[in-house]
């Protein structure tokens, strides 16, 4: 079971998409940058005012690691692939890239495709990403 | 050193480490509060004399208050900065600058951490705020961080294992010189030894990774007015610089720079020095990688150059940059926030006290501290008095 992730004011969501499949993000309304992780100012140009709207959920991999260790439940599931992701929208996230990590690299072409896990506080969902095979 | 030489100059005078390796029989507080003692005695002050506490610990809520209470201090001046593991040369550029402005006379630096004792590596709360977009993905911390670095920096430059590994193997060759060290008494390197070693996040093998050790470490600092008391030669910090790119990996701008290309020409400007005039480097290796990228980031090379210049041993014994010389956070000892003892050996190298690894003719050393996930960085330039 992953360490389930505390939405928030900033954030609840961008959890609430990934719970309905898709991946939700922030452009500012003013420099019209991307923004992620979600938040109430622009880390670009300082500005207020942002919006949400919806990402297509493909990105390529800018760099990863396959953990060969790991700390608590995630131990259980070594090895695994963790990437940085450059969305096409211009943010970059990290995420899981789930299946074989070997068929991982720089530059591969990303898709999310969501988990959903039974937490102790109920089910929450998370936004993994597979290499993209053109299908849908 | 003629630069700034108008304004109350700042020194760093005793240092000292606390029981280092495994500690059960301490706390962090009787730690710092071992270290605090030696560091004063080997200055020829008493805690009399502190009027400034500088820590940056997790021992609890508010750090420097408890150490505080702990030592029975009550200071004029506290400072709880923490950025991680270069938080104490953080510490050494706010006091010179409290120093400097005359606020403040001597002032006291201290850390402690019983982890190895404890367990805690890897211990971590739930997923709030900035890390509720990178802990559920179960990414070892900070190792998985610095591989993520480690593998663009392959992807970027060609840079290799084998040469991340020098660096691992230059660091033992120094802890083979060190009686404090960690792995002292461990025997020889190799490159095929860390290649070896096992991967714990690719491409970082567990001998690219630092120790996981208790330990503590303490610094005095004091103003020039009081030099002349001193039963220590005084080392000069001649200039300071810090920064921060970012909290968390996925934020980091530039996977491959650090913040010591802000933070480490800046403190050179302000020393009043250049690269080439540097006899000495301390240099935080959490990581080899770590090492890797801040020597490029600092500019003593070009980026992707970084690992021609530790080729061959040229950081350790012998070689023409002398570089981590106690044996560094990958052989000597590694708490969880290792600047402190960067600033413990750059003292001593420039005070000639290093026995079998002194650096002959060491007059000037740059000490680097990273802290994070390559999150913070501060420069530091140290002279000998």
């Amino acid at each position: 079971m992953p360490t389930p992730p505390v939405p928030d004011a900033d954030t609840r969501p961008f959890w609430e998409g990934v719970a309905e499949g898709e991946l939700r993000l922030q452009r500012c309304d003013d420099c019209r940058q991307a923004i992620f992780y979600p938040r109430s100012i622009c880390p670009h140009c300082q500005g207020s005012s942002v919006s949400w709207f919806t990402a297509a959920g493909t990105g390529t991999v800018h760099t990863y690691t396959v953990a060969h260790r790991a700390f608590g439940d995630a131990a259980k599931e070594v090895p695994f692939a963790v990437a940085l992701v450059d969305l096409d929208e211009g943010a970059r996230m990290m995420s899981r890239i789930t299946g074989d990590p070997a068929a991982v690299s720089i530059g591969a072409r990303v898709r999310m495709a969501p988990e959903t896990f039974e937490g102790a506080d109920g089910a929450f969902a998370l936004p993994y990403f597979r290499i993209d095979g053109g299908g849908a | 050193m003629t630069a700034g030489a108008s304004r109350r100059r700042a020194a760093i005078a005793g240092v000292a480490e606390s029981d280092l390796g495994k500690t059960p029989q301490h706390t962090v507080l009787s730690q710092q509060a071992q270290a605090a003692t030696a560091a004063l005695k080997e200055s020829g002050l008493g805690f009399g004399d502190v009027d400034a506490l500088f820590c940056a610990g997790n021992m609890g809520f508010a750090p420097p208050m408890a150490m505080a209470e702990y030592l029975g201090l009550q200071v004029d001046w506290l400072d709880g900065t923490n950025i991680g593991g270069s938080s104490f040369e953080a510490h050494v550029g706010h006091a010179a600058a409290a120093i400097e402005a005359g606020m403040i006379d001597v002032a006291l630096i201290t850390y402690g951490s019983t982890q190895r004792t404890d367990r805690s590596r890897g211990a971590a709360g739930p997923a709030t705020l900035g890390s509720q977009f990178e802990r559920p993905y179960g990414l070892p911390m900070p190792v998985g961080a610095y591989a993520l670095a480690a593998m663009r920096h392959m992807h970027s430059y060609g840079t290799t294992s084998e040469q991340l590994a020098e660096i691992a193997v230059s660091a033992r060759d120094w802890a083979l010189l060190n009686p404090k060290a960690f792995h002292h008494g461990s025997g020889k390197l190799t490159v095929d030894d860390v290649l070896a070693s096992g991967f714990i996040a690719e491409p970082l093998h567990k001998l690219d990774c630092c120790l996981v050790t208790d330990g503590g470490g303490a610094v005095v600092m004091v103003a020039e007015d009081r030099w002349a008391d001193l039963a220590v030669r005084p080392v000069e910090v001649l200039g300071h610089a810090e920064t921060s790119t970012h909290a968390q990996i996925s934020e980091m701008p530039d996977v491959t720079v650090t913040g010591a290309a802000r933070s480490g020409p800046e403190a050179l400007k302000r020393a009043g020095v250049s690269h080439a005039d540097i006899d000495l480097l301390a240099i935080y290796d959490s990581f080899t990688i770590t090492v890797l990228m801040t020597l490029e980031s600092l500019g003593f090379c070009k980026p992707g150059e970084g690992a021609d210049f530790v080729a061959g041993g040229r950081t350790g014994p012998g070689g023409e940059i002398p570089m981590n010389t106690n044996g560094g956070g990958l052989s000597y000892c590694h708490p969880g926030m290792y600047g402190i003892f960067l600033l413990i050996e750059a003292a001593r190298q420039l005070r000639g006290e290093c026995g079998d690894r002194q650096v002959d003719g060491a007059e000037l050393a740059l000490v680097n501290g990273t802290g994070g996930v390559l999150s913070s960085t501060s420069t530091v330039i140290l002279g000998r008095g």
